[in-house]
């Protein structure tokens, strides 16, 4: 905890002396920047070429299976944020999924649900304080994390006490399950964001108006409110 | 068209949009399209005949399949062969898009001030990006299909949202598009953004191209994309 608050001391004494905010949605520019260089090499150096070596040395099937475990996991954090937000219908559907995919599916590794139809419906904490009208304040680049807001940030906590695989009393299984699900995670994304180097003029700013624009949509169930129609008039 | 300028007004003093400003902003949409209702009704009435367009949900259904199944028989174009892709979609897309529009909106405030040359060059270089950016999509496509979700807009409005969804995976791929009714009777439709996953393709390049524009000028941005085109192909 301390070597991440002076590293994070650090990254602001550098940041807030460099480029100057730009757009009102992104405040900490400066700040989000270091921490997005810093994520970068951290990626380069260690975790892309982790999931690398994961991809080439586990076959298929294996790889599914962890998937599924882990999204069967998010399933269980899915269904009481769909109940906290009021949705009857995604509440059923993603207790269904848990049910039959922790029993059937052998603790979530087969995903019988999905070919039973059953949709998965994907909510964190965040977003239920965002279908309650919490706003998402500013962009916020976290360490390791990545991506988020200051809402968000906030509601990490949370989330993470949703998250079953953190519950874990015993130390070492608990840290081999958040690691194996962090490989898990970038091992899917490896084309994608090989992709991204090609795609954009500015790398940090193409995530974060992807990242921004997802999560309202995904607040809003992928219908939010004011789609950006009108924005040619809109200078900005 | 009068509360339409008053709600592009309210955006402009406040560009950090709060979630009342959202809300203010749906409830002025949500009075527009019972403003447009009324129109289309007297609309319907009156040109009762002339309907003969295509609905803009068959129009996008249409596209779809066509394009889902030409690229399930063309080998060349699913093992994402960047020329093959770059003249199948300036035969079979680009007369369905206005492109002019997408480029103008992503250039933003800059579009204006850009010369018919520029102007051509933004919408070739800018073209060529995301030709690159999706040939590496149909690769992935198997048995995909296109599910349309109905219609939510009146008719006679000229600029819709079609609401798609790509079945076949685990999680359904949303994509929607907008389109505008292209102008002459029985012109049809061309699509002016495009939704994947929750995020609008033109609005992605928005503040990186301002940047560019602000730093270098236009023709700044239009080396920056040649440039990033042209180490793509290189690759």
């Amino acid at each position: 905890m301390r070597i991440f608050l002076s590293f994070c001391l650090a990254v602001l004494a550098t940041g807030c002396a460099t480029a100057p905010a730009s757009t009102p949605r992104d405040p900490f520019e400066g700040f989000n920047r270091s921490v997005y260089q810093f994520n970068e090499k951290l990626d380069q150096a260690v975790i892309k070429p982790v999931a690398q070596t994961y991809q080439q040395i586990t076959p298929q099937p294996v790889r599914t299976g962890v998937k599924n475990f882990f999204g069967n996991l998010s399933d269980v954090w899915s269904t009481v944020n769909n109940a906290l937000q009021l949705k009857p219908a995604q509440t059923a559907e993603s207790f269904m999924r848990v049910l039959i995919n922790s029993t059937v599916g052998i603790y979530g590794v087969l995903d019988i649900a999905t070919e039973l139809k059953l949709e998965r419906h994907t909510e964190d904490f965040g977003q239920t304080l965002g279908y309650w009208g919490v706003p998402s304040g500013p962009y916020v680049v976290l360490p390791l994390l990545g991506p988020s807001t200051v809402r968000d940030t906030a509601s990490f906590s949370v989330d993470s006490k949703g998250n079953l695989a953190r519950r874990l009393e015993h130390v070492p299984t608990r840290n081999s399950l958040l690691a194996t699900s962090m490989v898990d995670k970038r091992a899917r994304y490896l084309s994608a964001g090989d992709r991204l180097e090609e795609l954009a003029l500015d790398k940090y700013i193409f995530v974060r108006d992807v990242f921004l624009q997802k999560r309202l949509s995904e607040v809003w169930d992928g219908d939010p409110p004011q789609a950006p129609e009108n924005q040619d008039a809109d200078p900005q | 068209m009068a509360i339409r300028r008053k709600r592009r007004k309210i955006k402009m003093q406040t560009p950090n949009k709060s979630w009342s400003n959202h809300m203010t902003a749906w409830i002025h949409g949500f009075q527009n399209s019972l403003l447009r209702l009324l129109v289309c009704g007297v609309c319907l009435v009156a040109g009762w005949a002339h309907a003969a367009d295509e609905a803009p949900d068959a129009f996008i259904k249409r596209l779809s399949t066509e394009m889902l199944d030409l690229v399930k028989t063309d080998p060349a174009l699913k093992n994402g062969d960047v020329q093959r892709i770059n003249n199948m979609v300036d035969a079979r897309v680009m007369p369905h898009l206005n492109f002019q529009r997408m480029t103008a909106a992503a250039v933003g405030p800059g579009w204006r001030q850009a010369t018919p040359e520029q102007k051509a060059r933004l919408q070739e270089e800018f073209k060529l990006l995301l030709v690159r950016t999706y040939s590496g999509a149909l690769t992935q496509i198997k048995e995909h299909t296109i599910a349309v979700k109905p219609l939510r807009t009146a008719e006679g409005d000229t600029e819709v949202l079609v609401r798609t969804e790509i079945r076949g995976g685990a999680e359904p791929i949303q994509l929607d598009y907008r389109l505008e009714k292209a102008p002459g009777q029985g012109a049809g439709w061309k699509i002016y953004n495009l939704n994947v996953m929750g995020v609008w393709l033109v609005d992605t390049y928005r503040s990186q191209f301002a940047q560019e524009i602000n730093a270098k000028g236009v023709d700044g941005l239009i080396v920056s994309l040649a440039e990033r085109n042209k180490s793509n192909a290189r690759k």
